[in-house]
């Protein structure tokens, strides 16, 4: 389950941290604020006793399951006030779009938290940069944390997986910097810097030991982007040199991907550059049962966003109460760990979990044909029951 | 759209230039008056222009390779000469020599694939950090070979998670992600530049449709991340709407990388009627992810298509620890041969071995050690030679 992993809470995963000193020298020394992971990062206000979070269902799918966590929430008298924000990316002529978005980067830098569907990105090239990559590049939101995990009673293509994407999630191919050189040639920057390779590297060591895994691999391919892959496979190399009771190997990431759908027993922490953790994700959610049951979080150093592992909007599903809540349930469970409500995550995430388990209430991504609404009730039902 | 192919990017050539450009000259000559726009035999992009040798056969260039190489090799030299296939082989060999100061692929191993216009290749070793580029790359670029083709289908008798995989994938070799600009802007800032052009991507897409119709397939599918990037990806994705609209038949859409992973790992069936089509590092990726749905790269092949040259190969490693002993799988450069025979026309010969070698695998009495059995490669060998008609 995946409780076991997120038990202890993302904060003292981050306490939890040694303030790294060795891999940090000579002109590195000016990266060093940006790179460590202080103990200072999480401090959510409380009011009234309620935490305030942002919440931001998305698009496609985004209000339904939304509205499941907050049926669930509310049932649980979880002390969590919603700052709900609908701010979409489908592009509707609605001219507060954009005013919507910065409300939404501004209600998350004062909560300091937040519960997120996925925004849809248009392909038009003349459609707006992707909401999500704005959103974590603006606040920083460096590290993104899938879980990977077989859930029990429900079967998938291969047993035993239990695997973590640590992907970063602020520079690589996402940098959105391209140019059209003349007509018919375009050029499109990856960015890969130490500072942030090394800032995620530890980010992956620190939790890897706070959660009690034992392996970290870094995904690359630095045998063709020898400078680009290559930075980032030195700084995890030499980052590595600090955690000497971890296992650490590297692979590159066509190996990987291969190796995820014929043996994938075989990771446990990975950790790599955007991009291939955009592909990874979504191979790893494919093998337990896809986007609909993976959970993941967005860390910085001041915000930390909850959203679906597999980021996928859903607009085909939209409306029809076939969408699958439990990534978006499971990731609230997460924030509520964050949180320190230990016993709300407990109490929710077991009940999802003993619903998939009995099996009679599944929703369609799961081979069932039980709607969002009653697959939340059912949950609700356990939930009294416990 | 007429695209006259008499184009070429920069870095080829550089590329031709270092090579002497003497050579390239007939090539160019003849290609001025071709055109794209429809596939005539004559039209076709990357035509195979070999022509039989007065004894009657075709000359192929035989890359073998390093480790387990030269006994795959003699393998696939066993099966062909028992099968009566119209090749004679002319083995070269490409350990890099240095040249000017670079390492550079032996002139007389270009010379030869030059000449007989297809080559099958073995597994090299490519040193790793020893600071020049991959055997493989230079010959991507010494022949300009632009599109990688990566059938993967699931083999009888060797079983995994999926079964019935059947996936056909196009990568566009030459640029992209791989198009090795690189520098340090400052220290620990490095830029990797992503090259995407209009003249790669339709050659690409072009033959991408090509290959569908050729193969029996209806749909074809641009694999992009056209989200995100936007210019880059968007460029793809645009021209593979044009070149779409030359071949009505075909039926064509677009899918996003995120979906086409989850999708190919959740269900592969779906695929099983398309080919994709994508740029490079993305076909890197799910070529080999679609090949561990299969079992691994010992039973996929693979052909590197040019506009002169082609070369098809085994993408596996070259296996130092096990070489010599003969316990290799030769299937996978088994396989490929079969994909150069049908680029040759040669399709009787294809069929035929190819149905002795799966049906040698779906016995299961004499398969090697990585399929679970015990069979040495001589005795895999002999037993394909059997089962052929």
């Amino acid at each position: 389950m995946l409780s076991r992993t997120s038990q202890k809470t993302a904060q003292t995963l981050l306490r939890g941290a040694r303030p790294a000193s060795r891999c940090v020298a000579g002109p590195s020394m000016a990266t060093r604020t940006m790179a460590s992971l202080a103990q200072d990062i999480f401090k959510p206000t409380k009011f009234g006793g309620k935490y305030t979070v942002t919440l931001i269902p998305g698009d496609g799918i985004g209000a339904e399951v939304s509205e499941s966590v907050k049926e669930i929430f509310k049932a649980d008298n979880v002390p969590i006030e919603w700052e709900q924000i609908d701010v979409s990316g489908i592009e509707d002529g609605n001219k507060h779009t954009e005013e919507l978005f910065r409300e939404s980067i501004a209600s998350l830098k004062r909560n300091k938290i937040g519960l997120k569907g996925i925004l849809h990105t248009p392909v038009e090239r003349s459609g707006h940069q992707s909401f999500n990559v704005a959103l974590r590049q603006e606040l920083d939101i460096y590290a993104s944390i899938v879980l990977i995990k077989n859930i029990p009673g429900y079967q998938g293509r291969h047993n035993g997986i239990d695997l973590c994407i640590i992907r970063e999630n602020t520079e690589g191919e996402y940098s959105g910097l391209e140019h059209q050189s003349v007509s018919g040639v375009v050029e499109s920057l990856k960015i890969i810097t130490r500072a942030k390779s090394e800032r995620i590297a530890k980010f992956a060591f620190a939790f890897a030991l706070a959660n009690n895994r034992k392996k970290v691999t870094c995904i690359h391919k630095a045998n063709i982007m020898k400078l680009a892959d290559g930075l980032f496979r030195n700084t995890f190399k030499r980052v590595a040199e600090d955690y000497p009771t971890l296992e650490t190997n590297d692979m590159i990431v066509d190996n990987a991907s291969m190796q995820c759908v014929s043996r994938p027993q075989q990771f446990d922490v990975m950790v790599m550059p955007n991009l291939y953790g955009g592909i990874l994700s979504n191979i790893g959610a494919g093998l337990v049962g896809g986007p609909g049951i993976v959970p993941g979080c967005n860390m910085g150093r001041d915000v930390a966003v909850f959203e679906p592992g597999c980021r996928h909007v859903g607009l085909d599903i939209k409306g029809k109460d076939q969408a699958n809540p439990t990534a978006l349930l499971l990731s609230a469970a997460m924030l509520l760990r964050h949180l320190g409500l230990d016993d709300h995550a407990n109490r929710i995430s077991q009940s999802v979990y003993r619903v998939i388990e009995e099996g009679k209430a599944r929703t369609r991504d799961m081979g069932g044909s039980t709607t969002t609404h009653e697959f939340t009730r059912a949950i609700l039902d356990q939930m009294e029951r416990v | 759209m007429l695209a006259c192919r008499s184009f070429a990017a920069p870095a080829r050539q550089c590329l031709r230039r270092a090579n002497g450009t003497s050579r390239w000259a007939p090539a160019l000559a003849q290609s001025q008056s071709r055109f794209y726009a429809a596939i005539a035999e004559e039209d076709k992009v990357a035509k195979f222009k070999g022509t039989k040798g007065n004894d009657g056969k075709y000359t192929v260039t035989f890359i073998e390779g390093d480790g387990i190489g030269p006994e795959i090799a003699q393998s696939v030299k066993d099966i062909y000469s028992a099968a009566n296939v119209p090749i004679k082989w002319e083995s070269v060999d490409v350990t890099p020599r240095l040249k000017d100061g670079k390492t550079v692929i032996p002139d007389e191993a270009i010379d030869s694939v030059t000449k007989n216009y297809v080559a099958l290749k073995g597994p090299l070793a490519t040193p790793v950090g020893k600071g020049h580029v991959s055997l493989n790359l230079t010959l991507r670029r010494t022949f300009n070979l632009f599109a990688n083709v990566r059938p993967c289908k699931s083999i009888a008798g060797y079983k995994t998670p999926y079964d019935n995989v059947d996936t056909v994938l196009i990568r566009e070799n030459t640029e992209g992600e791989y198009s090795g600009i690189e520098h340090v802007v400052v220290d620990g800032v490095v830029q990797s530049i992503k090259l995407i052009t209009r003249d790669a991507c339709e050659r690409v897409l072009r033959f991408a449709f090509q290959h569908a119709t050729e193969i029996g397939r209806k749909k074809v599918r641009a694999v992009h991340k056209a989200t995100i990037m936007k210019m880059s990806d968007g460029l793809f994705l645009s021209i593979a709407r044009e070149i779409a609209k030359e071949f009505p038949n075909i039926e064509f859409d677009a899918e996003l990388l995120d979906n086409t992973c989850l999708k190919m790992v959740t269900d592969p069936l779906p695929y099983n009627d398309k080919v994709l089509v994508m740029p490079n590092l993305y076909g890197d990726i799910l070529s080999d992810m679609c090949a561990g749905l299969i079992g691994g790269l010992g039973l996929t092949p693979s052909g590197n298509i040019g506009d002169e040259c082609s070369i098809f190969e085994a993408v596996h490693g070259s296996a130092p620890d096990i070489a010599g002993k003969q316990l290799a799988n030769p299937t996978a450069l088994l396989l490929s041969s079969m994909m150069m025979l049908q680029h040759m026309g040669l399709n009787d010969h294809a069929n035929n071995i190819q149905r002795a070698i799966f049906k040698v695998i779906a016995e299961g009495k004499t398969i090697t050690g990585d399929l679970g059995g015990k069979a040495k490669t001589y005795e895999y060998a002999d037993a394909v030679i059997k089962a052929l008609k």
